[in-house]
């Protein structure tokens, strides 16, 4: 009966989730009806964030399983274009979502790094690592290093980056959580963060994969129709076409044609030289040694801000003002490295049924990545020319409502510095996470549309969340309890031991989280730093050369992960410079240390033993069985 | 297993896994001059403009990405065909 009935979900996969995009749009048509006929929008909010959490718990429950393999891998029966959906979201998180146009707002051409980067990684992914690693075709990444590489060690290395990385990247998905929630449901911050968290849990808990691969699937549709939306109104709003993608060329020059203005107007001059004067009377009280060491903190942070309003105004398509040539190269480097060493990325290429579905599901997955990707930038544009053309310039007093809402999260700021009344450039804070969810309100579209785009936000957040969670729990059973603490455990045990680790991960995020340590992008730059260097060359080498050892393994992975984790600590905290490497591209030292180190230590020792060879011969060719560490269930 | 009588023989593997090797460096060969080739002539690629889109900005915004995506399909199906040569793909 299951059986059969599994069989016909999978045959029908098409018309379910069609019927369920048709649904979905026909709710948020009706959502807009009833804005006109009067609800408020705090209700829209409501009745965004629960129809949406109720959905994917529903879905969570339907898909409850109590199959290993099931709980693992789906069932290895996902099929390539939806495995490539489901990767879509499962990748695209908080960060791309909320965070990238953000970032291409505020660096310009310098932010581009994040869309080259978190895209070009699926290259490597393709050609370097997926194909050959569903070939292999066990439950976790960690499971390859030890069937490879032979022992524990390797693997034991393999579970302490994946929940190193993963958690890293975990905590920034459960700060979207928490600021979408809070903002759109008017709640607490913390409140947020555990709401949010409920609808994780409910979906990944019983389901596992399987549960969270049709989730995945239902949240990328929601997530890009939120992400398309807006953008294509504002397209259609200033240029008469709906195709945000190839019209924001015009846009961009209307853009360099403001900034010249606003570089020009004396107003801003005098806001600049405000911020100026009060930069310096910061700088004075920095230095006094009257104030207490608490308060001197917020004066750094406040004079950092007044230092750059003191700047005239960076032309937006000015490659390397922000950011130096070697740094975007390198960034881009650690991003398209660590895309392609992500557990949680990785795993998902077990789900599917052959080597030859593997292939295809990773141009799928950058398909439909790309889709939001191509669209970042001109969102970031048509964000920024709303911004400079009606919001630079108004009287402050007349400002929309939104303003306040988004300063009472933070993520607004305005001082009117030169007191006459009027926005100046200078006078306005964006955060980077702001742009994508306020443009809908500054570009006065709408409330309906705000809350699509913050269930899209949402959608975003929870799905990279429950792929993330399911990696660490799946680590901690599968890896160190099962393979290597109790290899005699039961199915039972196994799965109740996982589900519980799932819980106990999730709050201690949520808890970590509440903390609200840094912007969200900066948090997940280093998540790739970490997956690059510690995984990405034991990985390539344990397909692309059949001489690497475990010696070698062990000593590239420990002296990849270290020396990115000391850069890191090192550069944001204690000054380390390096040929004046950022703190966000710090695997640039750990990634070749880690191929090199790999190299030379495996041939200075013994040869893997002739059945670890083969074992990379079948892993290398589609046809025939792995051998070595067939063991599957 | 019925497959082992028709599992090519060392010399046709190694033959494969040379093509398979040429494919993926030649992949790997397009994918850093579009990323990174295109990010440190910027400037230069920055004169031709297309459409209001300087073709230096427009690289790192979409232009590389779309190359990313054929490149991964065409991979893909190549892949797919030099299986089929060596007789190395999967049973149905």
């Amino acid at each position: 009966m299951a059986e059969q009935r599994s069989t016909a979900f999978l045959d029908n996969l098409g018309r379910i989730y069609g019927m369920y995009t048709g649904v979905f749009v026909a709710f948020v048509i009706l959502l807009g009806i009833a804005e006109k006929m009067g609800l408020s929008p705090q209700f829209i909010g409501y009745i965004f964030m629960g129809v949406t959490i109720g959905v994917y718990a529903l879905i969570g429950i339907v898909s409850r399983t109590a199959k290993i393999s099931e709980y693992y891998v789906a069932g290895r029966s996902v099929p390539s274009v939806f495995n490539g959906m489901a990767t879509g979201s499962d990748w695209m998180s908080a960060a791309s979502f909320i965070g990238m146009a953000g970032t291409i707002y505020g660096l310009g051409y310098d932010g581009l790094a994040y869309i080259m980067g978190w895209t070009g990684g699926y290259v490597l992914l393709a050609v370097l690592l997926g194909p050959y690693l569903r070939k292999f075709g066990q439950y976790t990444i960690p499971d390859f290093l030890g069937a490879r590489y032979g022992g524990n060690s390797a693997r034991l290395i393999g579970v302490l980056a994946a929940i190193t990385a993963s958690f890293t990247y975990l905590i920034a998905q459960v700060t979207g959580v928490g600021i979408i929630t809070s903002r759109f449901l008017g709640i607490d911050f913390t409140v947020g963060v555990f709401v949010g968290l409920g609808g994780i849990l409910v979906c990944s808990m019983l389901g596992g994969m399987k549960a969270v691969t049709w989730t995945q699937v239902a949240q990328y549709l929601i997530l890009i129709i939120a992400y398309l939306t807006p953008v294509t109104v504002m397209s259609y709003k200033h240029t008469g076409v709906p195709v945000s993608e190839f019209m924001y060329g015009q846009i961009l020059q209307r853009i360099d044609a403001r900034e010249k203005q606003i570089i020009a107007d004396p107003a801003e001059a005098l806001v600049r030289e405000k911020w100026a004067a009060q930069a310096k009377a910061l700088d004075e009280k920095i230095w006094d040694p009257a104030t207490a060491a608490g308060e001197r903190e917020k004066l750094v942070a406040a004079r950092k801000s007044a230092v750059a309003a003191s700047k005239p105004i960076q032309p937006y398509l000015k490659p390397f003002a922000r950011m130096d040539r070697k740094n975007m190269l390198a960034l881009i480097f650690c991003l398209m490295v660590g895309t392609a060493g992500l557990p949680h990325i990785l795993m998902r290429y077990y789900t599917v049924p052959s080597v030859k579905d593997a292939r295809s599901s990773v141009g799928w997955s950058l398909f439909f990545i790309f889709l939001l990707y191509f669209t970042a930038p001109a969102y970031a544009a048509f964000a920024r020319w709303e911004v400079l053309s009606t919001l630079v310039g108004a009287r402050i007093a007349d400002l929309p409502a939104w303003t306040a809402n988004w300063a009472k999260v933070g993520l607004v700021s305005i001082r009117d510095m030169n007191m006459d009344g009027i926005l100046q450039f200078g006078e306005l804070t964006l955060g980077a996470d702001a742009i994508v969810l306020a443009t809908p309100e500054i570009a006065g579209l709408p409330y309906v549309i705000s809350g699509l785009v913050a269930a899209g936000g949402l959608a975003a957040a929870l799905s990279t969340a429950d792929g993330l969670l399911l990696t660490i729990s799946n680590s901690l059973s599968h890896d160190l309890y099962y393979k290597v603490l109790n290899p005699n455990a039961s199915i039972m045990r196994r799965l109740t031991i996982s589900r519980t680790l799932l819980v106990i991960t999730a709050a201690i995020a949520a808890w970590v989280a509440t903390f609200k340590i840094t912007i969200i992008v900066e948090l997940v730059a280093w998540a790739f730093s970490i997956a690059a260097a510690a995984f990405f060359p034991a990985l390539v080498m344990g397909v692309w050369d059949k001489r690497a050892n475990r010696a070698g393994a062990v000593s590239g992975m420990t002296l990849g992960f270290c020396l990115t984790l000391f850069y890191m600590i090192g550069s944001r905290f204690y000054g380390l410079d390096w040929w004046g490497i950022k703190t966000v591209s710090s695997g640039i030292f750990g990634i070749p240390a880690g191929f090199l180190t790999i190299y030379f230590v495996s041939r200075m020792t013994a040869a893997p033993s002739q059945e670890l060879q083969d074992f990379v011969e079948n892993v290398r060719y589609p046809r025939g069985a792995v051998g070595a560490a067939d063991n599957a269930e | 297993m019925g497959m082992q009588q028709t599992k090519p023989g060392k010399a046709a593997l190694a033959a494969y896994w040379a093509e398979n090797k040429r494919l993926t460096t030649i992949t790997l060969i397009i994918w850093a001059i579009v990323s990174f080739g295109a990010t440190f002539f910027v400037e230069t690629l920055n004169n031709i403009v297309i459409f209001g889109f300087p073709l230096g900005y427009y690289m790192g915004a979409q232009g590389s990405l779309i190359v990313f995506v054929l490149l991964i399909f065409n991979y893909s199906s190549m892949m797919n065909k030099i299986d089929h040569k060596y007789n190395l793909h999967e049973e149905e």
